[in-house]
C-alpha cells in the first residue's frame, strides 16, 4: 500500500507530510512529481492548483515553495527521485530559467527526467523550450486533464 | 397559480449569497433597511466619500507601467502623461521587489523584466526627471523592499526641491497580502510589519499628505478569494497595521488617513458594486466604533479599483477589451477614486503601448461619453443594490469575526492558514471553470479553434540588464565608500534597536547605498521569511 499526497520541500529542509490521501489503491507506485517555482516570481496560485489537481489524480506531489534556484530544484529532483519535474513561471523568465535547470540536471546526470513548464509561456517560445528538451508545455488556459494525461503517458510505470 | 419565482433556478454569487429574481421594499427592510445609506460624503460613506464625487473630481486614471531601465520607464511615463494619464503607477522588476541588486546571481534573467530596475537613488532620479511631482500623483507598487524605495522617492523629491510636508502619493507597502499572494516578501512576518510601522510613523510625522500603505484586497482576490473575502481580509489587514502604528503613540486620525486601498474588479457587475458600497460603510464603522476616529479623511475608504487580471483570458484575447470596459464601468459605479485597467494582452505579456493606450481610452470614454460622472452613486436606492449591500456587509462582518476568533489575520497569515483557505477556494473555482459549471466565454463556452496569430510580445533585452549592471558598477566606484559603510552600519544598529529605520535608510540611499545592500543588512538582523506552505 502506498500513500499519495503532497509534501513541501523547502529551502533544503524536508517538512512534514501535511496532506495525505490514500487515493486509488493501485499495486503500482504512484507517479511522483516535483512542482517547482524557480526564480523570483511570486505568483504561486497556478503551481498550488496543479499540486492539488495531481494529488487528486492519485499522484505523489512535492512542492518546493517560492524562489528556488535551478540548482536547488535539480537537487530536489535527484534526492527525491521524482518521475517528473514541473516548473511554474509567470514572470517571462522561462527561457533563461529552463536553460539553467537543463544544465543543472545534466550535471547530475538526470537530464532524461521528464520535465514540463507551465505559466505565461508565449507561443513563439515553445520551440525554444522544446529544443532544450522540455517534454511538455502548459501555457495559461491549459486544463488539469491535459497535464494528468501527459504525465500518465510519459511516465510509464 | 404557482408563484413564478419558484420556476427559476436558484442563483448564487461567487461570495455565496443567493440572488432573488425580484427585489422589493420588503427585501430591503428584511436585509436591514436603508438606515446605512446616508448622503454622499457623509458617514458611513456608503454612497461615496465626497459629496459631489465625480461631478467635482472625476477618478484618476493611473495605469501600471514600468519596465527595463529607469531611462526606458521614463519614456513610457512621458508617453502616458502626454496621452492624458493623470497619475503614475510604477512597476518595479522582481529583483528590486525582493531587495536584490541587478548583479545578484538570483536576479539573472529578471533584471528590468516585469518592471523598472532600481539599484540606487540614481535610477529613481532618472525615472522621474522633469516630471512635476506636485501635478502627477505617483504610486509605487512595492512591498518587501518598500521602506528602501520610499526612502529613495522621498530623497529624490527633496533633492529636486519638493517639500515633503506637501508631497502627495501612495506606496503599496502591504506586506501581509504578499504573504497571501504575489510573494515578494523578504523578512519574517513580525519585522515586516514593523517596517510598515516605521514608514507609517515617518509619514504621519513628516509627509502627512502621503499615503504610505495601500492595502490590497486585489491580490488576495487574484489568489482565489471571493469578493466578500477580498474586502474582509483587506479591512482586517488594514486594522492590523493600524493596531501596530497606534503602539507608536500616533493618533488614529493621522494613521488611518495614511491608508488607502487597492481592490480588484472582475466577475459579477452587481456583486462588485455592492462589495464596494458595503466595504466603504463597514470601514467607516470600524474606524468610528472600534477606534474612535473622527477625521473625515480617516473614516473614508479611499481606493484604486480596477485591474481585473483574474477575469481576463488568453483565449480570444480581444474579448478582454470588452471585459475591461465592464470592469471600468463597475469601478465607476462603485465610486472609486482611482482606476487602473489591465490591458487585453496582459494574460500573456506585459502590455504593449497600443494595448495600454486602449485601456486608457476605455476609461476616458466612460468618463467623457457615457455619463458616468453625471450624478453621484446612481445605483443608490435600488431595492436590489441596497439589500445586497446590506447582505454583503453582514458577510464581511462575519468573516472578520471568525478571523479574530481564530487569533487574527497576522497569526492566520504567519501560519499559512489564510493562504490555504484562499488556495482551496481557487481550486474549487478552477474545477468549476474546467467542467463548464462556471461560465467563461471563450474558455468553456463559445470556444473557437484559434489559429496562430501574430501577437505583439513585450521584448526582453539582455543588453538592458548588462547596461543596468554597468551603471550600478560605475556608481559603486564613484560613490564615497566610507559614507556608504557608515550609513549601512547605522541602518544595522537601528534595525536591531527598534529605532525608526526610515531616517537612516534615507541617509543610506543619499550616499548611494544599493537596495541589495540595505536589504542585506536588514536580512542579517531580521532573517528571512520561511513559507509555511499548507494545503
Amino acid at each position: 500500500m502506498f500513500s499519495t499526497g503532497l509534501r513541501i520541500w523547502n529551502y533544503g529542509v524536508r517538512l512534514q507530510l501535511f496532506y495525505t490521501v490514500t487515493g486509488e489503491m493501485n499495486m503500482s507506485k504512484p507517479i511522483k512529481v516535483l512542482i517547482a517555482k524557480p526564480g523570483l516570481d511570486g505568483h504561486d496560485v497556478g503551481a498550488k492548483l496543479v499540486c492539488r489537481a495531481l494529488k487528486d489524480a492519485g499522484m505523489e506531489v512535492i512542492y518546493t515553495g517560492l524562489r528556488q534556484s535551478p540548482r536547488a530544484i535539480a537537487d530536489a529532483a535527484l534526492e527525491e527521485d521524482v518521475d517528473a519535474v514541473g516548473l511554474s513561471i509567470l514572470s517571462g523568465a522561462h527561457v533563461p530559467l529552463c536553460r539553467k535547470l537543463q544544465d543543472e540536471m545534466a550535471k547530475r546526470k538526470i537530464e532524461n527526467k521528464i520535465w514540463f513548464v507551465g505559466g505565461n509561456i508565449p507561443r513563439p517560445d515553445f520551440q525554444v523550450l522544446k529544443d532544450m528538451g522540455v517534454n511538455g508545455i502548459f501555457p495559461t488556459g491549459s486544463t488539469f486533464e491535459q497535464l494528468v494525461d501527459f504525465l500518465k503517458e510519459k511516465v510509464k510505470k | 397559480m404557482s408563484d413564478p419565482k419558484n420556476d427559476v433556478d436558484p442563483l448564487f454569487w461567487e461570495s455565496g449569497l443567493e440572488i432573488k429574481p425580484v427585489y422589493s421594499e420588503d427585501d430591503l427592510e428584511e436585509s436591514g433597511g436603508s438606515a446605512g445609506i446616508s448622503e454622499p460624503g457623509e458617514y458611513p460613506y456608503t454612497r461615496g466619500i465626497h459629496p459631489m464625487m465625480y461631478r467635482k473630481r472625476p477618478w484618476t486614471m493611473r495605469q501600471y507601467s514600468g519596465f527595463g531601465t529607469a531611462a526606458e520607464t521614463h519614456e513610457r511615463f512621458l508617453y502616458l502623461i502626454k496621452h492624458g494619464q493623470t497619475g503614475l503607477n510604477v512597476a518595479f522588476d522582481l529583483p528590486t521587489q525582493v531587495g536584490l541588486d541587478s548583479d545578484d546571481e538570483m536576479a539573472e534573467g529578471e533584471v528590468g523584466r516585469v518592471g523598472m530596475a532600481v539599484d540606487t537613488l540614481a535610477d529613481m532620479e532618472e525615472a522621474f526627471r522633469d516630471i512635476d511631482l506636485n501635478k502627477i500623483t505617483v504610486s509605487l507598487t512595492i512591498n518587501g523592499s518598500a521602506i528602501v524605495i520610499m526612502a529613495m522617492y522621498f530623497a529624490m523629491a527633496r533633492k529636486r526641491g519638493f517639500d515633503l510636508a506637501s508631497l502627495r502619493g501612495t506606496s503599496q507597502n502591504d506586506i501581509l497580502k504578499e504573504f497571501i499572494g504575489r510573494g515578494t516578501w523578504i523578512f519574517p512576518v513580525e519585522p515586516s510589519i514593523r517596517l510598515i510601522g516605521d514608514t507609517m510613523e515617518f509619514c504621519a510625522r513628516n509627509v502627512p499628505y502621503y499615503s504610505p500603505v495601500s492595502v490590497c484586497g486585489y491580490h488576495i482576490r487574484e489568489s482565489g478569494a471571493n469578493p466578500v473575502q477580498e474586502m474582509a481580509y483587506g479591512l482586517a489587514i488594514a486594522r492590523a497595521y493600524i493596531d501596530h502604528a497606534l503602539e507608536r503613540c500616533l493618533d488614529i486620525d493621522s494613521v488611518a488617513a495614511g491608508i488607502t486601498f487597492n481592490f480588484d474588479i472582475h466577475g459579477n457587475l452587481w456583486e462588485q458594486v455592492c462589495k464596494f458600497r458595503a466595504g466603504r460603510r463597514l470601514w467607516a464603522k470600524i474606524l468610528k466604533e472600534q477606534y474612535g476616529a473622527t477625521n473625515r479623511r480617516a473614516l473614508s475608504l479611499r481606493m484604486i479599483a480596477g485591474g481585473g487580471g483574474g477575469g481576463l483570458t488568453v483565449q480570444q484575447p480581444e474579448n478582454n477589451i470588452v471585459r475591461g470596459a465592464y470592469y471600468a464601468l463597475a469601478s465607476a459605479l462603485s465610486g472609486t477614486q482611482t482606476m487602473a485597467l489591465c490591458s487585453y494582452d496582459e494574460a500573456y505579456t506585459i502590455p504593449s503601448e497600443h494595448a495600454a493606450r486602449l485601456s486608457l481610452r476605455t476609461m476616458q470614454i466612460l468618463m467623457h461619453e457615457i455619463g458616468l460622472c453625471d450624478t453621484v452613486d446612481p445605483l443608490a436606492g435600488s431595492y436590489f443594490i441596497e439589500s445586497m449591500t446590506n447582505e454583503m456587509e453582514k458577510k464581511m462582518v462575519q468573516i472578520i469575526k471568525d478571523l479574530d476568533a481564530a487569533g487574527g489575520i497576522v497569526k492566520g497569515v504567519a501560519e499559512g492558514e489564510v493562504q490555504a483557505a484562499v488556495n482551496r477556494q481557487a481550486y474549487e473555482l478552477e474545477k468549476r471553470i474546467q467542467t463548464g459549471e462556471f461560465k467563461k466565454v471563450g474558455v468553456n463556452c463559445f470556444m473557437e479553434e484559434e489559429e496562430e496569430r501574430d501577437m505583439e510580445f513585450h521584448p526582453y533585452r539582455e543588453e538592458e540588464a548588462v547596461e543596468q549592471i554597468g551603471r550600478l558598477e560605475k556608481i559603486k566606484k564613484e560613490r564615497d565608500a566610507k559614507a556608504v559603510d557608515s550609513a549601512l552600519e547605522k541602518v544595522r544598529k537601528s534595525a536591531g534597536s527598534g529605532e525608526n529605520l526610515m531616517p537612516d535608510i534615507i541617509d543610506a540611499v543619499e550616499a548611494y547605498a544599493t537596495v541589495g545592500e540595505i536589504c542585506g543588512v536588514m536580512k542579517d538582523v531580521f532573517g528571512t521569511y520561511k513559507e509555511p506552505v499548507r494545503f
